[in-house]
């Protein structure tokens, strides 16, 4: 990809591997994964449970334990300002990397009763993100928080600091998460299904402030979900998993309206349209496979209604490819039918 | 309800479920209740399929689980009709529940924690047989095959444990185990919401499906509008213990009349970037 000339790349991933090393043997969790996140647009990776967003998600903070490990590939942050800092070469316990998480790189969980701790308040656990960061006293931390809290909408901020978690709501609490990792201006937002967990109204509510939010501080995000409807609304660019690779990237309109690899394809048919009783669903044959046993070939071939015998279920899986109209898919049948060319 | 001139299959009237709040400490005192389903009213035709939606803490769940009698409901009644005979559920005793049970089922929300693990998979879907005299041996072993190969699963299958099957074939396992006896009434509490889109898809006709051959009556519980829309003949809408609205599929979807209904509807995300999400939250702030 021609892309850094150009474009204003805020982070970058090549060759992203990542295993887990399990009784089973080796698995790759997230494989040859190449994406990058343009300064202040919001990605969106998408994908069914167990495709590996969440894990590349954590392997650009480093956040992957053992039994992973990042196996190969490289992550570049291009901070504002700044020199390029290359993630994967950052030794564990490196200022840098403190500096990183957090700080430049920020994070929001699905969860967010289990990312709030329990027996410090509010004030105190997002004061503690701004006086690890920045080089400020207790009370302009105060401030801080206290303005922050206001921006996502949280009523009477000064009363709310002094509250425990579990005097929130599940969408307070995202909120206060959401301004736990806003806080320290981050280069970079992490959300990881930040919405799964929440009512379609919250969610609606939380989906407007992540988006006004990202507009008025110039963050770039990366946004994990398996809710194409929220892709849509989010997102500017998509790119697509299955099984730990990336089978399609685009911007959001393309991959919605045209999606060319046939996992996206199948996997927007498979959605109930909000047209009422259709005779039958259509969906993806069979289920997803287990890691332990992937098909040889393309991953997707077993499931996949254009599989070409011969062609796709043999050698190794097929890699990123772009196809003569500019569009980034790895599928067998876009590489004989189309004329891709390697990436 | 009755405009087709059959007798429904399940009639609620007045139903409520209310639970009790003490004080804490000693002498525990009644201090306040929490109308968990207030006051609802409303019927199934045999054969239909009602979709139960509203957020979460609006008494979906508990109204379903309260007319299977998994709750003991507070007051009102369901009328249940079996065998040519109506039966009022809510004055019965355990005892006399017990044959009831067969006729109406319920399936889970997760697949995971729903089947036990240490029972195989003949275990879990025989169970109910069992429990209810009304197969063994033999004729115990055909009927579970049989039911595995209607829920898309193959006889062998049988003698493994749950946690050799993905989340799509789990649920497969617990719709096996709830339809084995052949209930008239079927609750599918949040039945596809814990699975993935390609396998929520394929669960979904297997639902209609087993419908179809089996005529089964579902109340589906779920929060996921584009689902419920897509199954159900009729929709009942729940807010703060309450139906707000109950209609036809189409008109609710369609026109929706409570203002409730249309911030609800408002609120979902259509998967085209060219369909702009607009949400305005009702006036009255119950999020705090």
């Amino acid at each position: 990809m021609a892309q850094n000339e150009n474009k204003d790349i805020v982070l970058d991933i090549k060759d992203l591997k990542v295993t887990f090393t399990t009784e089973e043997g080796v698995l790759s969790a997230v494989d040859r994964v190449t994406f990058s996140l343009e300064r202040g647009k919001v990605l969106a990776i998408v994908g069914e449970s167990a495709c590996g967003k969440s894990v590349t998600a954590f392997s650009i903070l480093r956040l992957i334990q053992k039994p992973g490990q990042i196996a190969g590939g490289k992550i570049t942050l291009y901070p504002k300002n700044k020199s390029p800092i290359d993630i994967t070469a950052l030794t564990e316990k490196s200022d840098m990397l403190y500096q990183v998480r957090g700080g430049l790189i920020s994070m929001i969980f699905q969860e967010p009763m289990t990312a709030l701790s329990p027996v410090h308040t509010i004030g105190n656990q997002i004061c503690e993100a701004i006086l690890l960061h920045q080089n400020v006293t207790v009370k302009e931390a105060e401030k801080l928080a206290i303005e922050m809290i206001g921006k996502v909408g949280i009523p009477e901020p000064e009363r709310r600091l002094q509250q425990y978690p579990h005097e929130f709501s599940g969408g307070m609490r995202q909120r206060v998460v959401i301004a736990m990792a806003l806080v320290c201006q981050p280069e970079v937002l992490i959300a990881d299904e930040p919405t799964t967990a929440l009512d379609v109204t919250i969610q609606a509510q939380i989906l407007d402030l992540i988006k006004s939010l990202q507009r008025d501080l110039g963050t770039s995000v990366i946004f994990i979900t398996h809710d194409l409807g929220v892709v849509a609304q989010i997102a500017d660019d998509v790119a697509v998993m299955y099984l730990g690779r990336l089978v399609e990237q685009a911007t959001v309109r393309e991959v919605l309206k045209d999606p060319l690899h046939p996992y996206t394809v199948g996997l927007l048919k498979s959605l109930p349209r909000n047209e009422t009783k259709q005779a039958r669903l259509p969906s993806i044959i069979g289920n997803v496979p287990s890691l332990t046993h992937l098909p040889a070939g393309c991953p997707f071939h077993p499931r996949c209604p254009d599989s070409i015998p011969g062609v796709c279920d043999v050698g190794d899986n097929p890699v990123m490819e772009m196809l003569p109209n500019g569009r980034l898919v790895s599928c067998c049948g876009a590489r004989k039918f189309k004329g891709a060319t390697t990436v | 309800m009755n405009d087709h001139g059959v007798e429904p299959l399940l009639k609620v009237k007045n139903f409520s479920k209310h639970f009790p709040i003490y004080s804490q400490g000693f002498g525990r005192q009644q201090i306040d209740v929490v109308k968990a389903v207030d006051n609802v009213s409303f019927n199934i035709s045999p054969g239909e399929t009602l979709g139960l939606v509203g957020e979460s803490g609006s008494g979906k769940t508990t109204c379903a689980r309260s007319i299977l009698r998994a709750l003991k409901p507070t007051n009102g009644e369901v009328i249940f009709r079996t065998n040519g005979k109506a039966i009022d559920l809510v004055k019965l005793t355990e005892r006399q529940l017990k044959p009831l049970r067969t006729q109406m089922q319920m399936i889970f929300q997760d697949p995971f924690s729903s089947l036990n693990p240490r029972m195989t998979v003949g275990d879990i879907v025989g169970e109910p047989l069992y429990i209810h005299k009304l197969a063994k041996g033999k004729e115990l072993i055909d009927r579970v095959d049989d039911m595995l190969v209607k829920v898309g699963m193959k006889p062998e299958h049988r003698q493994r444990y749950p946690h050799a099957f993905s989340g799509g074939q789990r649920q497969r396992i617990g719709i096996a185990r709830a339809l084995i006896m052949h209930p008239s009434l079927v609750v599918c509490d949040e039945a596809v919401s814990a699975l993935d889109v390609s396998v929520q898809a394929q669960v979904i006709n297997l639902l209609e499906d087993l419908q179809e051959e089996l005529n089964l009556t579902y109340i589906f519980v779920a929060h996921d509008l584009s689902v419920v829309r897509h199954i159900s003949d009729r929709v009942a809408v729940m807010h703060q213990g309450k139906i707000v609205e109950i209609e036809e599929t189409e008109t609710i979807f369609e026109n929706p009349q409570h203002a409730y209904t249309r911030m609800l509807l408002s609120a979902i995300p259509h998967p085209d970037p060219d369909v702009k999400l607009v949400f305005t939250p009702l006036s009255d702030p119950t999020d705090t």
